[in-house]
């Protein structure tokens, strides 16, 4: 019960996140943004594992954690140059 | 050694990822077997890896002062420095600037640890490199007066004694 | 019972750190210090989450027995904190140097050395 109101809880810091990736005036801001929602989305799949006993859900929290950090590259790159 | 090294340390991190999985103490012969074929071609693929970048890290000791370094000095820093954001985040009180430090490191895997540590540490963020002579550029968030006025910039003033610890991990 | 108090100790930290990580990119005024308050206190809330879960199926696992499928768990839990503790910082430089690059100075800055820096 406890690890569900926890997700809750973090659902609500990814809402308030989600507010800046659409203020944010420039770019940047928003990939600042995008990559605190993405840390708190892998919190929330290995609470979410935690709660359901369920070891799936921590696997795809570490694949995840792995292709954001690739993404967030990649669009780094892309704001550097303006091209990839 | 440095394909024994590959290999142990695949082999380790296959069996960490495949526990409870039968009842030879905690894995079954097949996942044992499989992990084993795995961990020799990585350990070949690495050596000349190894090799070639001389990573001098890869050495027992140097394993155990990270780990040392990781849970004492980092560790505390990383605690000051979420104390003092949670500070400014709710006071709102900023001072911030980009400066230029000489850390004197030589190789590209110390000055990674130097680049990570320094970002999770207090008030300071690195922003960029200069790859021809190792120095760091970071943003600092609360800019002291008396560290601007010497040029050669102390580092210590800015990010304690990480520089330390990172020549001693990783040269 | 000791246990289950510093289970929820860790649960409250991480969740406050976390918390004060979203209100910083509202409180901040420049992108650079946002990404401080975004990197450093996501990574400490989520340590303390993700240590929260090891606790929590490590005491299931020496309750259940060896055999129990709870190690599974804890041990994939650590292995994806050391992942986000790797990756996080490491795109914060990346997003802080493409920053820099397109054009966003520091708002209020007192000093900036990388100004007039020739990229190549």
């Amino acid at each position: 019960m406890i690890w569900l109101s926890v997700a809750v809880f973090l659902a609500i810091c990814i809402t308030i996140a989600l507010v800046r990736v659409f203020l944010g005036p420039t770019v940047p801001d928003r990939i600042v943004g995008l990559d605190t929602v993405n840390s708190i989305v892998v919190v929330s799949m290995v609470i979410l594992g935690s709660a359901f006993q369920e070891v799936v859900l921590i696997d795809v929290a570490i694949v995840y954690a792995l292709l954001s950090f690739v993404t967030t590259l990649f669009i780094a790159k892309y704001v550097e140059k303006g091209q990839f | 050694m440095p394909f024994l090294v590959g290999l142990v340390s695949a082999f380790i991190f296959y069996l960490l990822l495949t526990t409870s999985s039968g009842n030879l103490f905690l894995w079954s012969k097949a996942e044992l077997i499989t992990g084993a074929i795995f961990a020799l071609t990585v350990g070949a693929v690495t050596t000349k890896l190894a090799a070639e970048k001389g990573f001098r890290i890869l050495t027992p000791m140097r394993w155990f002062l990270f780990f040392a370094y990781s849970v004492g000095p980092f560790f505390w820093a990383m605690a000051k420095a979420n104390v003092d954001i949670v500070y400014r985040v709710i006071t709102g009180r900023i001072n911030p600037g980009i400066v230029k430090i000489s850390p004197n490191l030589k190789t590209d895997i110390g000055l990674t640890l130097l680049a990570n540590s320094i970002t999770l540490t207090p008030g300071t963020l690195t922003v960029d490199v200069d790859e021809e002579t190792n120095d760091l550029y970071i943003h600092w968030i609360n800019v002291r007066k008396e560290t601007l006025e010497k040029m050669p910039r102390d580092y210590r003033d800015i990010c304690g004694t990480l520089p330390d610890w990172a020549r001693r991990l990783a040269g | 019972m000791t246990l289950d108090i510093t289970i929820y100790a860790f649960i409250a930290i991480g969740c406050f750190f976390n918390l004060m990580a979203t209100i910083g990119l509202h409180r901040f005024p420049d992108f650079y210090t946002r990404l401080h308050a975004a990197t450093k206190c996501s990574t400490f809330g989520s340590i303390f989450l993700v240590l929260a879960v090891i606790i929590h199926s490590l005491r299931a696992w020496v309750i259940e027995g060896l055999s129990s499928p709870q190690s599974v768990l804890s041990i994939h839990a650590f292995i994806a904190l050391i992942a986000l503790l790797v990756t996080n910082p490491t795109g914060a430089h990346a997003i802080a140097r493409a920053g820099y690059r397109s054009g966003v100075k520091p708002v209020q800055a007192v000093i900036d050395d990388l100004e007039g820096k020739e990229y190549d």
